[in-house]
């Protein structure tokens, strides 16, 4: 596989930016707000970490995701059908009746998608159960997971985290996707879950900490977990919620809302700027 | 016949016999492999033994995660808290992308005894059940059991199954050619006065309750419905029509199990008199099992009683 430059990398997440957010405005319904914080990721993930093949979508031996933070599916639709799993034209019908595109991922009936997610807290444990596949069928593929910082208020993420540990699931490799806010505010007012790195490392998972928007530190963490022997690990990127729309940046109340035809146009605009910039330099 | 023997046992038993066959069946446990089981097979194969602790959500997810990938897993705890406690992760992480995992309930129904309510599960069924695509089954013996795990592990769809704690009558063995089939009924015994469809525990004391009714010359006929989903319809509906009314007997609660889905089926197609015989709306309760059971009428008795209503509400 021909690995993407960072200003590749860059430019897949600004279309993917787009893509999303011009879906779930067409749908006039979705999640903005937690897909444009964790989209750098998704283009690290499947256009330079990850060994999948858009031809072959049930390839036994591809590296597997889970979207735990599941409402997020219009970032994850949009990366794999820039990475060629489906037309990128059918993110236009997300979430419609004709479209095989649901509002959360759907393993059955979206190519490319490892695992169906929505309910949130469940997707981390199914990432542990397919690192553990992988242990017991000596396959050397590895399983990334994203999960929501509003999400790990669930209490099943930390039975995940507790049995991801004791089975030294050196193969899986999580994210938090720390953009500080949920549905009903800021993450610290509506339940704090700081130190998370203190928590996930208690948990005895290797920690490492970066900004979910630096090409440099999400390659670099994600080498370094590959590195980790006998233990999972979990990176905690620090991300801003709207990350590329302006008005939508650091906004809970764009967490589960889709913008208006005047909002649209602006939010195109921007990332339609940012698509342009990347392409020139 | 065999004796009695717990449809756990037998179960665990199974699993360690059929292992070798099937070199993609994995057991996973929630700590309570000495109750579920499980613990033989944890000791014959360790490789394939995934205690995940007090976490039934968890477990529930990891199994969907492997099936995923290909294996075969059998998640085991007791029916509460397989159903109850982790049932959206049954419906939304196995059922809903139609994963290949086998969720075991061991401890189902009142005859768990001693334990009391918290843990006498009579509404998995009806939990199981609802789900979209869901198997259901609960086979009514030892015997039976050791075929169900077996037809299992060849059903690639996601299946519920219920085992009991209690030692049970060995029957079926009995019958030549017996042979559990996913989604058959199996009538055990001719009638023509009225039809008793049992499951589980409940299909031994049926039988018995037919000899009870044959005594006042009543003709009896009983079918072993160890699938509860999805449902015989063929072998339900000529019982209606040859039999003209039904009882159903279950260690469940009446509402949501077997004599639910029997309801359900008859009054779209062909109504006649179905009296539900189980648990009536109300927890179950401590004491010993055979006491439990016979406090909530689950007994030949029972049965026979509810078998000469039904035939009352054909006049």
């Amino acid at each position: 596989m021909e690995k993407l430059s960072e200003k590749e990398l860059r430019l897949m997440a600004a279309k993917g930016r787009l893509l999303a957010v011009d879906a779930v405005h067409g749908a006039a319904s979705g999640h903005p707000g937690g897909s444009l914080s964790c989209m750098d990721i998704l283009s690290v993930l499947y256009f330079d970490e990850m060994n999948v093949d858009p031809s072959r979508p049930q390839w036994e031996d591809r590296d597997r995701f889970v979207l735990s933070k599941g409402h997020c599916a219009p970032a994850l639709y949009s990366i794999l059908a820039l990475k060629g799993f489906f037309p990128v034209e059918d993110l236009k019908l997300l979430r419609s009746i004709k479209s095989h595109l649901s509002g959360h991922p759907d393993m059955v009936n979206v190519k490319g998608v490892d695992m169906s997610t929505g309910s949130l807290g469940q997707g981390l444990s199914t990432a542990v159960g397919m690192a553990l596949a992988a242990k017991v069928q000596k396959k050397s593929y590895r399983t990334y997971a994203i999960c929501g910082d509003g999400e790990i208020d669930e209490g099943q993420i930390w039975e995940a985290a507790m049995s991801a540990a004791k089975w030294g699931l050196d193969n899986l490799c999580a994210f938090v996707d720390v953009n500080g806010l949920q549905i009903d505010g800021k993450t610290s007012d509506v339940m704090p879950s700081e130190p998370l790195d203190k928590k996930f490392e208690s948990f005895n998972w290797h920690v490492i900490k970066i900004d979910g928007h630096n090409y440099s530190e999400i390659k670099a963490a994600l080498k370094e977990a590959r590195e980790t022997k006998g233990q999972p690990t979990m990176i905690i990127a620090s991300t801003t919620k709207g990350k590329g729309v302006s008005f939508m940046e650091n906004e809970a109340g764009w967490h589960g809302k889709a913008p208006d035809d005047e909002q649209f146009a602006v939010a195109k605009a921007e990332l339609e700027a940012a698509i342009r910039e990347l392409e020139v330099k | 016949m065999a004796g009695k023997v717990a449809t756990r046992n037998a179960y665990g038993e199974a699993l360690v016999e059929l292992a070798e066959k099937y070199p993609e069946l994995m057991v996973l446990e929630a700590d309570l492999s000495g109750a579920t089981k499980t613990s033989s097979f944890a000791k014959a194969y360790p490789e394939r033994f995934f205690d995940c602790g007090i976490a039934e959500c968890n477990m529930t997810g990891i199994a969907a995660g492997m099936a995923a990938a290909g294996l075969k897993p059998f998640t085991n705890t007791f029916a509460m808290f397989a159903t109850g406690r982790a049932y959206e992760q049954v419906r939304n992480s196995i059922a809903y992308p139609g994963l290949n995992v086998k969720v075991i309930g061991s401890h189902g129904g009142v005859s768990v005894g001693e334990d009391g309510a918290t843990h006498q599960c009579i509404e998995d069924f009806a939990l199981m059940r609802d789900i979209p695509g869901m198997t259901v089954l609960c086979p009514c013996d030892g015997f039976e059991m050791k075929q169900a795990v077996e037809a299992l592990l060849n059903y690639d769809h996601p299946a519920y199954m219920r085992l009991g704690r209690a030692a049970t009558e060995v029957f079926t063995d009995e019958i030549p050619g017996y042979q559990f089939e996913i989604g058959k009924g199996k009538c055990l015994r001719e009638g023509s006065d009225v039809t008793i469809i049992a499951v589980g525990l409940m299909v031994y004391r049926a039988m018995k309750a037919a000899e009870l009714l044959e005594q006042e010359g009543i003709s009896a006929r009983v079918i072993n419905m160890a699938t509860i989903k999805p449902l015989d319809e063929e072998i339900v509906l000529k019982a209606a029509k040859e039999t003209g009314c039904i009882v159903t007997t279950e260690e469940h609660s009446v509402v949501g199990g077997l004599g639910a889905a029997v309801c359900e089926f008859l009054s779209g197609t062909y109504p006649v008199p179905v009296v539900r015989h189980g648990v009536n709306d109300e927890f179950g309760r401590s004491g010993k099992a055979e006491e439990v059971l016979k406090y909530y009428g689950l007994t030949a008795e029972g049965i026979a009683e509810k078998a000469k209503k039904a035939i009352e509400l054909k006049k």
